[in-house]
């Protein structure tokens, strides 16, 4: 190692910092970091990680409710239970593309696994924070297997799956470094990853909602179901497509830079396709959907308050956004299915909350009163959502995402 | 005879009903001796033989948990609300003292629950039948035969012990709050206070007491003998005893022995439970059954996936090879 010379190390570090900057010199760099959405981040960020400070702190009593019969509250309602339908994007392209062969899809693939890996990876940041003992985490690993219980088989998962996705990823990753005989090695394990991110992601997306099957008594019987695991399958399949509509959207319109023309030029016919596919997921969870209450001869309790409330997220956050998907479809206007995705995914976003937190414990007395989050936890979701953001940003402004690098075309 | 007396419910000593249970237990060994008999026959040889250790085998599956179990009968008429039985798990336990006094009644003006500082409350309800005499409802784990807690629990923290008590591990535990989801009776409580040692806290029936042959702190200081301790098979003979006993004073409920598969605390009450804040919406059956068969869909998903999908993709793979064949052939046509 003695014969690295210090003209190899300077090489090395300009390589890299042109890497890390773009290209761009430091002066120069810093100067684009100014804009409006860095701002507001900002802001956000320095409230919500003084508050996170404060919870390593002082402990969970100082930014939750702290309540002994809510113990969940927005950081995993927002972001394990919000959060994780909307990452199935890695899973559900990945299969398209590599299994179903749904070869047009190209240019979307690496941004359905990046926006699968961090999201994936930011759930788990969310668990983290909610954690009583948050560096315990690799417990369910070793200190004790409860294999009767469903957060064991989730634990497990979550845990694989981001290796997995990571590993899909690495391709995007390794030729930004320009690693040529890496890049051989994980572009030959694409086929068996995409399996195991099959396996994992059907497991895992249904056993959120099988957690719930534990709390017969707590979760109002609308929402219970012995059919939830299917519902939080089947949900985040076109959760997942549309979720992929709205990021691409945002790329398009805020990040053009990181894109190439192949991007640009396809999307809005891609939108459309992906759009016809979450619609027809949409009816299908709408039918299943009934069906469940149809099982448990819930219809009686369609007249009461959560009954309306339940009425709301089926009709206005589920078969409207589905009737404004089929509209753009049926009219090929990708403008009318990029709003409907955006709805689509507020719907999901608006079922999970429901299932987590609104029709959990609906018979406690004052309870809508007891869900409102105090203002230190929404700070940490802010704050990690903004971080969230950043990643993503900084990511796709540097590797190969919603782009090809010209060397590597044609190779994966 | 029977059947009259299967329709009143009522009336009838548990050695009258043991007798009736005996002699359709003889009823059923004869439908099953007569039809041993029948397939022995048909299939000559052994048949009788496979068949009974085929009903054993399936017949052990259905565990009724520990059978020498201990529980708690607490009789909610008798309670007076004295509170001792607060004040005595309070210093068997080491717990902190209150911020007001055990002997203080202005604790009734609101429903409290188990929290970090107290295993145990007893909370007042307005009595139907006689407002002058309220009724007092003690609350704590119900230790149940098949704890949903436990279920929950992803790192294996909680056990359920030959002797009763469920008992929880913080050396185990990672904080993740699933058994107080879990929990139908909203029991464990968590001291969010803590930054470093965060931990589940909750009534153990006093186990180390009972593992020595004693009895809880709270059942020993009920001055009203409110709290029964034994056996769980002893105390359901004798809270149907009691109930038999006197009809018009209990509704004929023993709560715990059948909710959520039946607890080893169990009650009963002179008004219905649901006046009492007893969740009533509770299943008979353990509440993991529900997850079973989604647990039970795992190997089947590791084992059918990759050949499911390695098909779908070997057949796409072959389609492109014979597009391509297709093309190729196509194009030396064309030359």
């Amino acid at each position: 190692m003695n014969d690295v010379s210090p003209e190899k190390t300077e090489n090395f570090r300009s390589w890299f910092m042109d890497k890390l900057l773009m290209g761009m010199s430091w002066p120069e760099y810093s100067r684009k970091l100014l804009t409006p959405f860095n701002i507001v981040a900002a802001i956000v960020l320095s409230i919500g990680l003084p508050v996170l400070v404060m919870r390593a702190v002082q402990g969970l009593a100082s930014v939750t409710h702290a309540s002994n019969e809510y113990p969940w509250g927005l950081l995993l309602g927002w972001g394990l239970f919000g959060g994780v339908p909307l990452s199935a994007t890695g899973f559900v392209m990945g299969t398209a593309y590599y299994i179903f062969g749904f070869r047009e899809y190209k240019p979307l693939v690496r941004l359905g696994i990046l926006i699968g890996f961090l999201g994936y990876l930011f759930a788990v940041i969310y668990l983290l924070t909610d954690l009583g003992r948050p560096w315990r985490i690799y417990y369910p690993m070793i200190m004790g297997f409860g294999t009767a219980s469903v957060l064991f088989l989730v634990a497990w998962h979550v845990a694989t799956y981001l290796t997995v996705q990571f590993l899909e990823f690495s391709e995007s990753l390794l030729e930004w470094i320009n690693s040529r005989r890496v890049y051989k090695w994980a572009t030959m394990m694409t086929i068996g990853m995409t399996i195991a991110g099959i396996i994992l992601s059907t497991l895992h997306q249904s056993a959120l909602g099988a957690m719930f099957l534990l709390t017969p008594g707590k979760l109002h019987p609308l929402w219970f179901s012995s059919y939830i695991p299917i519902f939080f399958l089947s949900s985040s399949i076109y959760a997942a497509l549309a979720q992929v509509i709205v990021v691409s959207t945002l790329v398009a319109k805020f990040m053009k830079n990181a894109t190439d023309n192949d991007f640009l030029k396809n999307l809005d016919r891609l939108t459309i396709g992906l759009g016809q596919g979450a619609l027809i997921g949409m009816f299908v969870y709408f039918f299943l959907k009934l069906i469940g209450v149809a099982h448990d001869d819930n219809w009686y309790l369609l007249a009461t308050p959560y009954g309306k409330w339940f009425l709301v997220e089926i009709l206005g956050f589920l078969l409207l956004p589905a009737a404004v998907l089929t509209y753009g479809v049926k009219k090929s206007s990708a403008g009318i299915v990029r709003f409907g995705a955006f709805y689509a995914v507020l719907g999901i976003i608006v079922n999970r909350i429901n299932v987590s937190i609104i029709a959990f414990n609906w018979n406690l007395p004052d309870h809508l009163h007891h869900i409102i989050p105090p203002w230190q936890e929404s700070a940490i979701v802010a704050a990690v959502f903004v971080i969230h953001i950043l990643v993503f940003r900084w990511i796709v402004n540097r590797m190969p995402v919603v782009r090809e690098q010209p060397e590597y075309k044609g190779l994966h | 005879m029977d059947e009259i007396m299967k329709d009143t419910g009522q009336g009838h000593s548990p050695e009258e009903k043991e007798g009736a249970e005996n002699k359709a237990k003889k009823k059923d060994a004869a439908e099953i001796s007569r039809r041993g008999f029948l397939l022995g026959t048909a299939a000559a040889i052994g048949g009788t033989a496979l068949l009974g250790s085929y009903r054993n085998a399936y017949a052990s599956k259905d565990l009724s948990g520990w059978p020498d179990r201990f529980g708690c009968l607490t009789d909610l008429s008798a309670c007076v609300g004295y509170r001792s039985c607060e004040a005595a798990c309070n210093e068997a336990n080491h717990l902190p003292k209150p911020d007001v006094p055990f002997d203080e009644v202005a604790v009734f003006k609101a429903k409290r629950r188990p929290t970090v500082n107290a295993y145990t409350v007893v909370n007042q309800y307005k009595n139907p039948k006689d407002e002058s005499k309220p009724i007092y409802r003690k609350v704590q784990c119900n230790h149940c035969n098949e704890p949903a807690c436990a279920s929950a629990c992803p790192i294996h923290a909680y056990t359920k012990t030959p002797e009763g008590p469920v008992l929880y591990d913080p050396e185990k535990c990672f904080g993740c709050r699933y058994c107080m989801i879990a929990c139908p009776f909203y029991v464990p409580a968590y001291d969010y206070e803590s930054a470093l040692k965060p931990k589940i806290v909750k009534c153990v029936m006093c186990s180390e007491i009972i593992k020595k042959g004693g009895i809880p702190a709270c059942a020993n200081a009920c001055p009203v003998g409110a709290i029964t301790f034994g056996k769980r098979s002893e105390l359901i003979k004798l809270a149907r005893k009691k109930i038999a006993d006197a009809p018009d004073k209990y509704i004929d409920h023993i709560y715990g022995e059948n909710e959520v598969g039946g607890t080893s605390w169990m009650y009963i009450s002179g008004v219905p439970f649901e006046q009492l804040d007893f969740p009533t919406n509770l299943p008979n059956k353990p509440l993991i059954e529900e997850t079973k068969g989604f647990l039970g869909s795992v190997p089947v998903v590791f084992t059918v996936w990759p050949a499911l999908f390695g098909t779908v993709y070997a057949a796409l793979r072959h389609r492109e090879k014979l597009d391509k064949g297709n093309t190729h052939e196509k194009e030396e046509e064309k030359k």
